[in-house]
């Protein structure tokens, strides 16, 4: 299935800013940080189409996953 | 600090007196709002002869304590009407906090058309005739440089902007920081008390000072150092905000939906990248010259959120270029372009107008159709008619408020009458709490619950649902009224809210400054003690429950892309406050 990553913040350095992926069926949100080489403890904000996940929400076709690393302000 | 000073504009005479004995363990915000309560009559108009406003240095500052130099103002707000706090960094507080200043108050009003300075020096307080050439439509920037030659580069200013001397509702209080750049306490018009009060400006001259004494400096130096510590090991505190500056949140909030834009109308742009902290950062490392990607706006600042933004020839068009403008502008009134919003930034300081509530009141007026939607350009031209003022300048300058009304609209962003600013409370129900309830009127900063919703800093809450939102929100505001307190930046929360050796440290501080032994629950107490203060000012001055509300509009008009409405009821808003 195709997934879409989009990063954020220092996250991008080396990797770019929108991805698009193939995952197996049944994957999670943590494969995606892995398969990156994104610590996880830097994976500080996961949306999973506009929405906060936990890292073992299971992926579905056409999901876009956005993360972040620790950020904030105000 | 031992001296409590007052001004009294209408005799033009000063008192400097003993701090009362009510106001000896208070600072910044408790001790203004308490101040407020108890010598401001909760009726009068903030503009007339009964309104006072005061200057306090937080418990904290001018020590050697990382992040604790911001400045406390006070007043009855011509904005809202409400109680007002409204802080800011630059160099006043710690040199107020040095020379033994524990408050300024200025009360009454001059008969007479004149604008006056007060100059203050460990000698006392002189009233002086304000020099002609920063008068009249004369911007701050300017202003300042001419009282550096005046009175030394090595002063504190504050300063009413143009938009003050013509007591405009929008107004702010600008403060001069290191690089004589301004920091400004922003919200609620407190510019506009200043110069209903003839002031154009207060100069700060600390020859002499003595320092602030610390009752225990071994104990002061050992937390200090586990203070710096816990910011500086924080990824948020220590790192990101020095790297994107506060504007990092535009992506975030556009991902999570909770962008306010177009007015209020939807939760999520696609030109987010024009805009973002990522680009903000991109284009100052890319264009060089005086741009500078992390700054402090105070000494002994060691977050240094702030940055200074360059042209494409790389000199400085503004500094302390923060989300919430940048939002405002790009996001709610549709400007694409970071160059035109950066040049509006710019206007919106060196007239002296809060950068948020002439933000919102832009896209109020773009949907008025006042202004067309997305122009910078023509922004630009309407934001300088404030300082001239124009009929338009006028009606800017005054907010969002009277805005909507002058164009017969009900889509109007305010709760008691101040902007909201850019978090939208459909999708992150927390903040819609605080913006409700806040004794402030529309404000995020009075009870951060972006930073638990969204950030995931200091709590774990799903924006989307009510669940856990009240007890949230009112231990935000909590919290929030005791720091704003401490002089500290509020962004300290990111380095100890998860780190309770943090938190200790901070009342360590102040427990060895005074010689005291505050616990946590002391400081807990503090934070309820202020809004309560706060809260039976507001409620003398007229208000009830019934102001406790956000816009009806949100309650039925959902917000896109994840289509929620505002469904608190008004009982469970009512909660916030029950403590």
């Amino acid at each position: 299935m195709k997934i879409e990553v989009r990063l954020f913040a220092t996250l991008r350095e080396n990797r770019g800013k929108v991805l698009t992926m193939e995952f197996e069926e049944g994957s999670t949100a943590k494969e995606v940080i892995t398969q990156l080489n994104i610590p996880i403890e830097e994976a500080a904000i996961l949306l999973i189409n506009g929405k906060h996940e936990a890292l073992d929400y299971q992926l579905i076709d056409h999901d876009v996953v956005s993360i972040f690393p620790p950020v904030g302000g105000g | 600090m031992n001296k409590f000073i007052r001004v009294d504009m209408t005799t033009k005479k000063v008192e400097i007196q003993e701090v009362p004995e009510k106001y000896v363990g208070l600072g910044g915000r408790g001790l203004t709002s308490n101040f407020v309560n108890d010598e401001v009559k909760p009726t009068c108009h903030p503009l007339g002869k009964n309104n006072k406003i005061i200057f306090a240095p937080g418990m904290l500052s001018g020590t050697s304590a990382p992040n604790s130099g911001r400045i406390s103002v006070g007043s009855k707000s011509p904005l809202t009407g409400t109680i007002k706090e409204s802080n800011a960094g630059g160099t006043f507080s710690q040199k107020m906090a040095k020379m033994g200043i524990k408050a300024l108050v200025i009360e009454g009003m001059p008969a007479e058309d004149e604008f006056y300075i007060l100059k203050i020096t460990m000698d006392g307080v002189t009233i002086e005739e304000a020099p002609k050439e920063i008068l009249g439509g004369c911007g701050n920037y300017k202003a300042i440089e001419l009282l550096n030659n005046k009175y030394g580069e090595k002063v504190g200013i504050a300063l009413a902007g143009p938009a003050g001397e013509h007591r405009l509702p929008t107004a702010n209080i600008s403060f001069k920081d290191p690089d004589s750049n301004m920091r400004s306490a922003g919200r609620g018009g407190l510019g506009a008390v200043l110069g209903s009060k003839k002031v154009k400006a207060l100069v700060i001259d600390d020859t002499g000072a003595p320092g602030v004494p610390i009752a225990e400096p071994e104990k002061f130096r050992e937390a200090s150092k586990v203070f710096a510590k816990a910011l500086l090991d924080h990824p948020v505190s220590g790192q990101a905000l020095a790297a994107y500056g506060t504007d990092v949140l535009v992506n975030i909030l556009n991902e999570a939906g909770g962008l306010p834009a177009i007015n209020f109308t939807k939760g999520r742009i696609d030109w987010n990248e024009n805009i973002a902290g990522e680009t903000l950062n991109a284009t100052i490392k890319e264009r060089g010259g005086e741009g500078k990607v992390s700054h402090g706006c105070h000494a002994g600042c060691v977050i240094r959120c702030s940055q200074w933004y360059p042209d494409k020839q790389g000199k400085l068009i503004t500094s302390g270029f923060e989300y919430e403008t940048i939002w405002g502008l790009g996001a709610d009134a549709g400007i694409k372009d970071l160059d035109d919003i950066a040049y509006i930034d710019r206007a919106m300081d060196d007239i002296g107008i809060d950068s948020i509530e002439t933000a919102v009141a832009v896209a109020t007026a773009m949907e008025g159709g006042l202004l067309p939607w997305g122009d910078g350009k023509a922004v630009l031209e309407a934001v300088k008619e404030v300082a001239i003022p124009t009929p338009l300048g006028r009606l800017i300058g005054s907010g969002t408020t009277v805005v909507g009304k002058a164009c017969g609209l009900f889509r109007v962003p305010v709760v008691k009458d101040q902007g909201i600013p850019a978090y939208d409370p459909r999708p992150i129900k927390g903040i819609g709490l605080t913006y409700a309830t806040t004794t402030m009127g529309a404000d995020h900063t009075a009870g951060y619950c972006i930073s638990g919703n969204i950030l995931k800093v200091g709590g774990n809450i799903d924006p989307l649902k009510k669940d856990g939102q009240i007890e949230y929100a009112r231990a935000m505001q909590i919290g929030t009224a005791a720091v704003d307190s401490t002089g500290m930046c509020l962004f300290v929360y990111f380095g100890i809210a998860d780190n309770p050796a943090g938190y200790q440290a901070l009342i360590d501080m102040i427990n060895a400054q005074y010689g005291i032994n505050l616990t946590a629950n002391d400081v807990d107490e503090l934070g309820k003690s202020v809004l309560k203060v706060e809260r039976a000012f507001n409620k003398a001055a007229g208000f009830t429950n019934a102001h406790d509300r956000l816009p009806e509009f949100f309650e039925y008009e959902p917000c896109p892309p994840h289509n929620e409405v505002w469904d608190f009821t008004p009982e469970e808003i009512d909660e916030v406050y029950n403590f």
